[in-house]
């Protein structure tokens, strides 16, 4: 009775106290209580706090690391046997900030930034040079630049982005406009995003079909200029006096995509997407170092046709099952003019252990016809006009599942408040080409 | 009978669409789960990526549709 009695003239204390944990501008200028408090204005902090200014959203980090197996290489035309492998390992990682303000008329204004760094390794890019002694890796970056409005009352947006990827052997820059507006109700929104890539193909060809040096000899000295672009003036005595690099040619490669999609609220556990995309190409759409073998054992370069149009679409739904399982589904149809015709169907079941933790177990399928110019390893004709044997365009199956784990504890991961989310998925594909590979990804978010 | 199946599920698709309830703020608390947005996950970006180059479709959102790498 009397630790009741105490606890209560301690808390009676505590409140006379009036110990506030935040406090406005206007609060301070209130006279001081004529009573003993522990509370000290502290104007400073809180009168300098404005809703508008730029401030760091949300940062987040992607890691992943992909391995893969197989054995016909597009590089060596499909060949089966350890000089086609396709095997591949590959690296990546990449950064996105977002930026977040408010302007005049309280339009939420989001900046991202994007940088992306891979770095590969690929046997089959060894066989380039028809020893297997090529470059057998590389690294590719891959800054990204995107500017969002989103219109206060209406909940509408509009942003334009920009894009650039640089490797050894391909360069592409992109730009993009988006838009979406939002039903009367916002249960529904329709969104709009046209998109251009404008590639540059480094013109890499197989060792064999590199032309040998050409040689002029005027006067005392002897020019070599090689396939590579090296230009090398040598002396009578064969000193080289001067040496210069060419950068090599490149061929264009351009992309236009207009991508549209609705989603909608069903009910209070259901939502739908729809998703179409009208794409063209144009330019050069084939790689130089691909080979092809025709069926008179000889070899050449893979030929596609210097256009094509593709039209995916498809559809997301996504249900809430009961108080902690959700079913994610998506379906896509494919179809384009060089003959492919495709399906992929997934389903990842989210199983929420806690309103913090889930464990989402995925399975995707995959099937595709053959392109029309695609045959494999030795069974082009010499007279096919366009030729290719990667099986990229390969009729096949393929499968994909693995389990992914997501925690976004409201005091934060690991208990670090700024750490928001963290995500961490593995995967298992299997191609029945014989292509096999794992990834494993990890996503991390900071607010 | 792919094909009708396929019509099927696009026609109850539609006829679902058309037969949605207005929801008030406080019911769309599942609609709003993270787990149920209507979009890839980031940590999918480059699953992605390695699909789009070892498959012949792309896009319609599983994907993107050009850009990118000369991966061999």
């Amino acid at each position: 009775m009397k630790k009741k009695f105490l606890s209560v003239i301690g808390f009676a204390i505590l409140c006379r106290f009036q110990v506030y944990a935040q406090i406005s501008k206007d609060t301070a200028n209130l006279p001081k209580p004529a009573y003993t408090s522990l509370y000290t204005p502290v104007g400073q902090d809180s009168t300098n706090y404005n809703p508008r200014a730029l401030r760091i959203d949300e940062i987040d980090l992607v890691s992943s690391y992909y391995r893969q197996t197989g054995d016909h290489s597009a590089v060596m035309g499909g060949m089966p046997g350890p000089t086609g492998t396709q095997n591949v390992t590959d690296f990546s990682n990449g950064l996105n900030l977002n930026l977040v303000w408010l302007n005049q008329a309280n339009n939420k204004n989001t900046l991202s930034l994007g940088l992306g760094y891979d770095h590969h390794s690929s046997a089959s890019a060894a066989y380039v040079a028809l020893n297997g002694g090529g470059k057998p890796g590389g690294t590719r970056i891959y800054p990204s630049l995107d500017w969002t409005v989103e219109n206060a009352k209406t909940g509408g947006t509009f942003g334009i982005g920009a894009y650039y990827s640089g490797e050894y052997n391909y360069k592409s820059k992109g730009i993009d406009f988006h838009w979406s507006t939002k039903t009367n109700d916002k249960s529904g929104e329709f969104g709009v995003k046209l998109q251009g890539y404008f590639d540059q193909v480094t013109l890499i060809y197989p060792s064999e079909f590199i032309p040998a040096p050409a040689v002029s000899q005027p006067g005392t000295t002897t020019t070599i200029t090689t396939a590579s672009g090296v230009v090398e003036t040598l002396s009578s005595g064969g000193q080289v006096i001067s040496s210069t690099k060419n950068s090599l040619p490149t061929s264009p490669r351009t992309t236009l995509t207009a991508a549209f999609s609705y989603s909608q609220q069903i009910n209070s556990r259901l939502q739908v997407m729809f998703l179409g995309d009208l794409v063209t190409q144009s330019g050069y759409l084939s790689l130089p170092f691909h080979r092809v073998y025709f069926n008179t054992g000889k070899d050449t370069i893979e030929k596609l046709p210097s256009s094509r149009f593709k039209l995916p679409v498809g559809v997301r739904l996504n249900y809430f099952l009961g108080d902690n399982i959700i079913l994610r589904t998506y379906y896509r149809y494919y179809i384009d003019n060089w003959g492919t015709r495709s399906n992929t169907a997934s389903i990842e079941i989210p199983y929420k252990v806690t309103p913090f933790f889930s464990i989402s177990p995925f399975y995707r399928y995959y099937d595709q016809t053959a392109a029309k110019y695609y045959a494999p390893y030795e069974q082009h004709s010499p007279t096919d006009t366009y030729y290719t044997s990667n099986e990229e365009y390969a009729k096949f199956n393929a499968g994909f599942y693995g389990v992914g784990f997501r925690i976004a504890p409201p005091a934060g991961v690991f208990g670090w408040h700024n750490f928001h989310e963290l995500e961490i998925r593995y995967g298992h594909y299997t191609q029945t080409t014989d292509l096999v590979s794992d990834v494993v990804s990890v996503s991390m978010g900071f607010k | 009978m792919k094909r009708m199946i396929k019509i099927s599920a696009c026609l109850l698709l539609i006829i679902s669409a058309t037969s949605c309830v207005h929801l008030k703020e406080y019911q769309k608390s599942r609609l709003n789960d993270s787990e149920m947005a209507l979009t890839n996950r980031k940590v999918e970006k480059n699953e992605l990526n390695f699909q789009s180059y070892r498959e012949g479709a792309s896009g319609a959102n599983a994907g993107k549709t050009g850009g990118g790498c000369g991966c061999n």
